[in-house]
């Protein structure tokens, strides 16, 4: 099922909670909405879902306007951060809830509970509550749960969040491999850029109601269109430096103070002559070298491995990833070598990417 | 320890015991005194079962009903506390707690106001409404004021248990395809039901030991005999001695079943301490 949301905005009293969303979901695509906490993204899945009304705009499935249809007419299934069993009811009950609302008769829904519960691995847990259940146990109750109607869509909101890591890492694996063989739209809920990246076909960024960029893992990486998506995206997130880019003998130099760097042309040319712009670089783009700007290591992280290092440039911080086998220690001064070719310029003023934006 | 601190960790004990002497005496005289034939403060002078006459012959003459019939007026009265209370309550707190409608948070003060307003106030005109509805002298107009009385208190109870109840499964048995009531009778109020229990409990009790009510809205003799607490007013006659010792023992039979109601009831009502009093979400 395809799924187009319209200028979607959503007021709570005078909160605007999302605002002015548009974005359209291809059959069987796997989306994820992404964002820090508060920024709108469970009010929008909330919306799709049919529990919160849209203030106004629009969200069509398969082109039909479906702003006013109660949930149960939407035929979705959503996973929730909390599992949202019912703890009442066994596995089982659980299970067939949906199917008996259905009125599915008894032996086909006891049928499609199992093939459901095999499926998930919880197939000898049927008889349980879910206070007899693990953590994980429980969210693969919940996903079986979403999945027994069949449903044209699936949400999940945060489904991770609760688990220990261990267990995020391989759940996130199987839901991923699930959602592709079974082919079924779904809109991923998270904070966490990894799952997104990770899992999604697409990641619809958003910050504080608003949608930032919707682009594939490896676009928004390399071609973060606002100041907001470059930061967020990518651990340790990436170093910005404001500068100022000009034009000296056919060469473009991004300078300040202890800096000056050359930028291949056509990176340099989008930025030149702006003023000061901020100069953004990922920590795994910069490199100890023999040559190179001269800075002051202020702290050494090892991370296993790399260490995350920070370096002082004059009043300029920057991150850098470097191998742990160079035996760095605080106060040593080292030369940094910048990889040019994958810098990103923006505009202070309105935070956007020289590059990618018009 | 040294003898300062042993002082000091008995204090809290010896202020304790002396604050609960008075309540103490005040059981034990309630224990020794209806099998007694008379007693001098703590003292029996004379034991006997005398007193509990009452139990199989009726102590004010033939016309009078029988304690039994008293009795089962009485679980009347307390149950029927117990079934519409929680029946009303839960079906009340349910929309207060999770839909939005105009007038949600007036009608939530009101409801506080009527509970802080003293009952004793509103008895002349509850009077005058029982008249006009034919309800009064009935039991049914005593237990349909009393469940009234306790509404408030209990509309804000069951708002307090619905407002710990996580949104989200709500929200998942409304996209599993479950109609709002239904999510309330199969979702919603099976995993509040420790919180309906103290409810009922607590209202039970309430029905059971009510004097005020049932005393101002029932006359005449058949009045008298509507409930324990007001059956034991008919011992303290103007014209004869009050029998001390048997208004004891009548005493002692209202609070046997309750205190065996509360003893394997009371895990259920430290919810209302326990849940209710939370924020939801």
């Amino acid at each position: 099922m395809k799924v187009t949301l319209e200028r979607l905005t959503k007021h709570f009293g005078k909160v605007v909670a999302a605002g002015d969303i548009d974005l359209d979901i291809g059959d069987g695509e796997f989306v994820a909405l992404l964002g820090p906490s508060g920024c709108g993204k469970t009010t929008t899945l909330l919306m799709i879902a049919g529990i919160y009304k849209p203030t106004s705009g629009f969200i069509k499935f398969d082109g039909r306007v479906v702003n006013h249809l109660p949930p149960k007419d939407r035929n979705i299934g959503m996973v929730f951060q909390s599992y949202a069993l019912y703890p009442h009811m066994t596995v089982f009950d659980n299970l067939t809830f949906p199917l008996k609302l259905k009125k599915t008769p008894k032996e086909e829904m006891a049928q499609r509970a199992q093939r459901v519960a095999d499926m998930m691995g919880i197939g000898h847990l049927m008889d349980r509550k879910p206070a007899q259940l693990s953590g994980g146990q429980q969210q693969r109750v919940a996903l079986g749960r979403a999945l027994v109607k069949e449903p044209n869509m699936l949400l999940f909101d945060e489904p991770l969040s609760n688990l220990d890591a261990r267990l995020r890492l391989s759940m996130r694996g199987e839901i991923k491999r699930l959602q592709m063989d079974l082919g079924i739209t779904s809109i991923y809920v998270t904070h966490d850029q990894v799952e997104a990246m990770t899992m999604a076909d697409r990641i619809a960024v958003m910050n504080e109601g608003r949608l930032q960029a919707c682009a594939t893992p490896d676009d928004l990486y390399d071609r973060p269109e606002t100041l907001f998506v470059a930061g967020f995206i990518g651990n340790p997130p990436m170093n910005f430096i404001d500068v100022e880019v000009v034009r000296e003998n056919g060469d473009y130099h991004a300078r300040r103070e202890a800096f000056d760097l050359v930028v291949p042309a056509e990176r340099g040319e989008k930025a030149a002559g702006k003023g000061s712009v901020i100069l953004g670089i990922r920590p795994e783009d910069i490199t100890i070298a023999d040559e190179g700007i001269t800075g002051e290591i202020y702290i050494v992280e090892p991370l296993g491995r790399d260490d995350l290092i920070t370096v002082h440039i004059g009043e300029a911080g920057v991150h850098v990833l470097a191998d742990p086998t160079l035996g760095l220690r605080m106060g040593q001064t080292v030369r940094l070598d910048f990889n040019m070719h994958k810098v990103q310029f923006f505009d202070p003023q309105t935070e956007k990417s020289l590059l990618w934006t018009d | 320890m040294t003898w300062r601190q042993r002082v000091g960790k008995a204090i809290p004990y010896v202020l304790l015991i002396i604050s609960i002497i008075p309540v103490t005496v005040g059981y034990l005289w309630l224990l020794i005194s209806p099998f007694s034939t008379k007693t001098e403060g703590l003292r029996s002078l004379g034991w006997t079962l005398s007193n509990w006459s009452f139990l199989w012959k009726p102590p004010f003459g033939l016309n009078y009903p029988s304690i039994w019939r008293v009795t089962l007026n009485t679980f009347m009265v307390a149950t029927s506390m117990a079934v519409f209370v929680v029946l009303v309550s839960s079906l009340a707190g349910y929309p207060l707690s999770r839909l939005k409608f105009a007038g949600r948070k007036s009608f939530l003060s009101l409801t506080l106001i009527v509970h802080a307003f003293p009952s004793v106030t509103l008895l002349i005109p509850i009077y005058f409404v029982l008249r006009f509805l034919h309800l009064f002298n009935t039991m049914v107009g005593v237990a349909l004021v009393m469940v009234a009385f306790e509404l408030p208190f209990g509309v804000w109870l069951m708002k307090g248990f619905f407002d710990n109840v996580s949104w989200d499964m709500e929200r998942a048995a409304l996209i599993d395809g479950a109609s709002r009531f239904r999510v309330w009778w199969q979702i919603i109020i099976p995993t509040i039901k420790p919180g309906l229990a103290a409810l009922a409990i607590f209202a039970f009790l309430s029905g059971w030991n009510a004097y005020l009510i049932p005393f101002t809205f029932t006359i005449g003799r058949a009045g008298k005999t509507a409930v324990l607490s007001v059956y034991l007013q008919n011992f303290q006659g103007d014209t004869v001695m009050t029998n001390w010792n048997m208004v004891t023992a009548v005493g002692l039979f209202q609070l046997i079943p309750v205190m065996f109601f509360f003893i394997f009831t009371q895990e259920y009502l430290l919810n209302i301490y326990a849940g209710g009093a939370k924020g939801g979400a």
